[in-house]
């Protein structure tokens, strides 16, 4: 029994949206890490993609008011920061979501970057490889800008962060 | 009575002040960056370092019985420990981008240094910090060899900011020996190293190190900190207990 209640707050809790990045749930980003049970309560545990990410508390809200739709609680909300969130959280889905709205997701093994030589994302629009950074910012934390040199539209990508290669610091060096 | 916090909080502090005063004065380039894009870029450099101050003071108000807001917004300037490089006003833009390029050469190293940390609260915000120092190091990287390799006009910016905000750079390497926390001394190779290379590409010239203006991690900041604090700290003192 406590097994269903506990699969229902999962479903619950995953199909809350990021409010900066609505066609994509908290499951597909990878920032729900766990949901439990501590006697009534369900304690729901998730990490933010970058330490300010500032729908955090949106988020919780989220999934405070998700379960109560589905008849579920008291619900305790917990953020944890470890293991660090990098971009190899995406889920498989979330990645085909980020194509579809039009967001290029990240490259999925990025070699080191060095300073210049940042993989370049895949033009969301025509596909083509040849794109160029305009800005390692973008409109959120976890979004940059580029432009395709092959159909000239500006777009957005989702970037890549962590992922083993950045963290790999042993041999980290700002010039390539 | 305010319980007396251990060595371990007051370094942690230390961190936490670099990082809200530096966000601070990235924040107030906020709609008046010198390209949209660089807006975009400041302000989310400016959101991470705030966002890693609310990590840091929420630790250090567990250790210290105070809140984040009260850290951040009911302390006058002398009980903030911020190292006196990142308080320094934005100037010009070059101004903005070496003091962020020398603070962030020595930020990178030290939180990389900080996920080997035996405090599990401290190494899982470190380990989130190091990611998000490295772009912002490239960033700053990027755009001082575009100032010093660019125009006459920007290269002499560029060394102008340098000379100036040097001697604000050897506080950041002052004997601070806590368990836990990366003793910043051996960072100071690292640090030279990428000062060096990324000099040698800007075309700049490295300034001797002379005499060093000290005090920030004593709490003795310049004038000009007094005046960031108040009007950081005007609306919450207005309205203290205020939340939204
Ligand atoms: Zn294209």
């Amino acid at each position: 029994m406590s097994d269903d209640r506990r699969a229902r707050a999962w479903a619950a809790a995953a199909a809350v949206v990021d409010p900066e990045l609505p066609a994509l749930t908290i499951a597909d980003l990878g920032m729900l890490r766990d949901v439990t049970l501590a006697g009534d309560t369900i304690e729901v545990t998730i990490t933010p993609s970058y330490t300010a990410c500032p729908a955090m508390v949106v988020i919780g809200w989220e999934i405070e008011a998700a379960l109560a739709r589905a008849g579920l609680g008291p619900v305790r909300i917990s953020t944890v920061l470890a293991p660090p969130w990098t971009s190899a959280w995406l889920s498989p889905e979330g990645r085909a979501k980020l194509a579809a709205a039009g967001i290029a997701p990240p490259p999925t093994a990025p070699a080191d970057p060095g300073l210049f030589a940042v993989a370049a994302p895949a033009c969301p629009r025509c596909a083509s490889l040849a794109t160029e950074r305009i800005s390692a910012f973008g409109a959120t934390a976890c979004k940059s800008l580029h432009r395709c040199l092959a159909c000239r539209e500006p777009f957005e990508a989702f970037k890549a962060h962590g992922d083993g290669s950045i963290s790999n610091t042993a041999s980290r060096d700002v010039l390539s | 009575m305010r319980p007396t916090p251990d060595p371990f909080t007051e370094a942690l502090l230390a961190r936490a002040d670099d990082a809200l005063v530096l966000g601070h004065r990235l924040s107030e380039w906020c709609g008046h960056a010198p390209t949209p894009e660089e807006d975009l870029a400041l302000a989310n450099l400016a959101l991470d370092q705030i966002g890693l101050a609310r990590a840091l003071y929420a630790e250090v108000g567990a250790g210290s019985g105070r809140t984040e807001d009260e850290l951040a917004y009911f302390r006058t300037d002398r009980d903030f420990r911020n190292c006196l490089l990142v308080e320094q006003p934005n100037g010009d833009f070059a101004h903005t981008i070496v003091r962020q390029f020398l603070y962030t050469a020595y930020a990178d190293p030290f939180w990389r240094a900080a996920v080997g940390s035996a405090d599990p609260a401290l190494a899982a915000i470190a380990a989130k910090a190091e990611l998000e120092s490295a772009y912002h190091l490239r960033h700053a990287s990027e755009w001082l060899i575009r100032l010093g390799d660019g125009t006459a006009e920007s290269h002499a910016r560029a060394q102008a900011a340098l000379d100036a905000l040097w001697p604000c750079t050897a506080e950041l390497f002052e004997p601070e020996p806590k368990a836990r926390l990366p003793d910043p001394v051996p960072l100071r190779a690292a640090w030279s190293a990428t000062v060096d290379r990324v000099l040698a590409r800007a075309t700049l010239a490295r300034p001797a190190d002379g005499w060093a203006q000290t005090g920030g991690r004593r709490g003795r900041h310049t004038e000009a900190f007094g005046k960031m604090l108040a009007e950081m700290q005007s609306l919450a003192r207005a309205h203290p207990g205020a939340v939204w």
